[in-house]
């Protein structure tokens, strides 16, 4: 795992703070695995593992109904089981936050990997999600927080796609 | 010969049932899955407290799971069908995992695919949700045959302390069409301002 030089993470849990996003829905990924503790070691904070990605469209849409402020964290493999979903906090006009850590494309060792990262964003787009990519370390922080103020203040669904350039490719133990 | 549209052995009849049933809810929230489930709210009478779905099968539960967390203050009913339950059955892991205290499900379970044709679906033979439910660690279980047992059932679904998840095994039976709102901006919107977190 590529050590974080910038500690985008930090970043990231302060800008939800901010925004009184109190919830992170997850299937976790190696990149994620900072955020994630950091989320589960604060009182303030819930974490909800999920069983598949698309309960994570159920959770926010049902939490944004109920008043409170929630996002979805996830690989990009994920991506392929939400697209139905993703239809439901449409059709309500519920805002839906993804932080998606790609997968399939720089430096990528797993074959297996590569269609569904490869068809991430035109997959999210094709079903009217707006797409934040970012492939550097010092703009997550940034990059997150104009997603998420864009999709919370146009009730619209907004992921942001953390490059595997930054996340670092999961080696295999290959040399 | 098609086995596929045969009548089950199950009794309870879903509109009077449901009807019934939502008397008791006492202000609980009821998040009805697509189809079926949601035309027997609409049928025992309109409710901005009803999110009526119209789309999304699979997302009942986690839909539920996400209000009850939000609103702990209110108890809060998922009312779905077998087929839409089967396809987030994970979900109920998920819920056992939170363990929201003011959250009940209720599978409306006629062993088939109602909207597209009445096919067999997977609790017509072998699986049983209650045991499913159980062995995701949802403690509190029941299952209803009888329409006598509704006033307990209304008891275990909006009292007991939850997660709570029981099974109604109903009839097949045709209804009359029953259709609620289907924009869903104006469902989430009159839902909220029910909540008390939009103006009207």
């Amino acid at each position: 795992m590529t050590t974080q030089s910038i500690d985008w993470s930090s970043e990231i849990l302060a800008a939800m703070k901010a925004r009184e996003i109190t919830t992170l829905c997850t299937i976790p990924d190696g990149g994620l695995t900072r955020l994630i503790n950091l989320v589960s070691d604060d009182s303030d904070m819930r974490l909800v593992t999920l069983s598949t990605e698309e309960e994570g469209m159920g959770v926010v849409t049902g939490q944004w109904l109920g008043g409170k402020k929630s996002m979805i964290a996830m690989q990009s493999s994920g991506v392929g089981n939400c697209i139905n979903a993703l239809g439901l906090p449409s059709a309500l006009r519920a805002p839906c936050l993804m932080l998606v850590t790609m997968r399939g494309q720089w430096g990528e060792f797993n074959p297996w990997q590569v269609a569904m990262g490869q068809g991430t964003r035109p997959a999210l787009e094709a079903v009217g999600v707006r797409c934040f990519p970012v492939d550097k370390q010092a703009e997550i922080g940034e990059t997150f927080a104009a997603a998420a103020d864009f999709a919370f203040n146009s009730r619209l669904s907004a992921a942001v796609l953390v490059s595997q350039r930054v996340i670092g490719a999961k080696g295999f133990g290959q040399k | 010969m098609s086995t596929a549209t045969v009548s089950t052995s199950n009794k309870l009849a879903r509109r009077p049932f449901v009807a019934e049933l939502l008397k008791h809810r006492d202000g609980a929230l009821v998040v009805p899955g697509l189809g079926s489930a949601t035309w027997d709210c609409f049928a025992a009478g309109d409710s901005p407290e009803y999110l009526y779905s119209w789309g999304g099968m699979g997302l009942a539960a986690s839909t539920a799971l996400g209000l009850a967390m939000a609103r702990p203050d209110k108890r809060v009913l998922c009312l779905t069908g077998d087929g839409e339950m089967m396809m987030g059955i994970g979900s109920l892991a998920v819920i056992a995992d939170q363990a929201p205290q003011n959250l009940a499900l209720l599978v409306l379970d006629n062993e088939r695919f109602g909207e597209t044709g009445r096919q067999k679906g997977l609790t017509s033979t072998r699986a049983d949700l209650c045991a499913v439910a159980k062995g995701f660690g949802i403690a509190q279980t029941m299952l209803v045959t009888e329409q006598a047992q509704v006033k307990d059932l209304a008891q275990f679904l909006f009292k007991t302390p939850g997660p709570v998840f029981a099974v109604a095994k109903i009839a097949l039976s045709e209804d009359p069409w029953s259709l609620p709102e289907k924009d869903g901006v104006t469902i989430a919107h009159r839902f909220r301002v029910a909540l008390g977190i939009e103006k009207a």
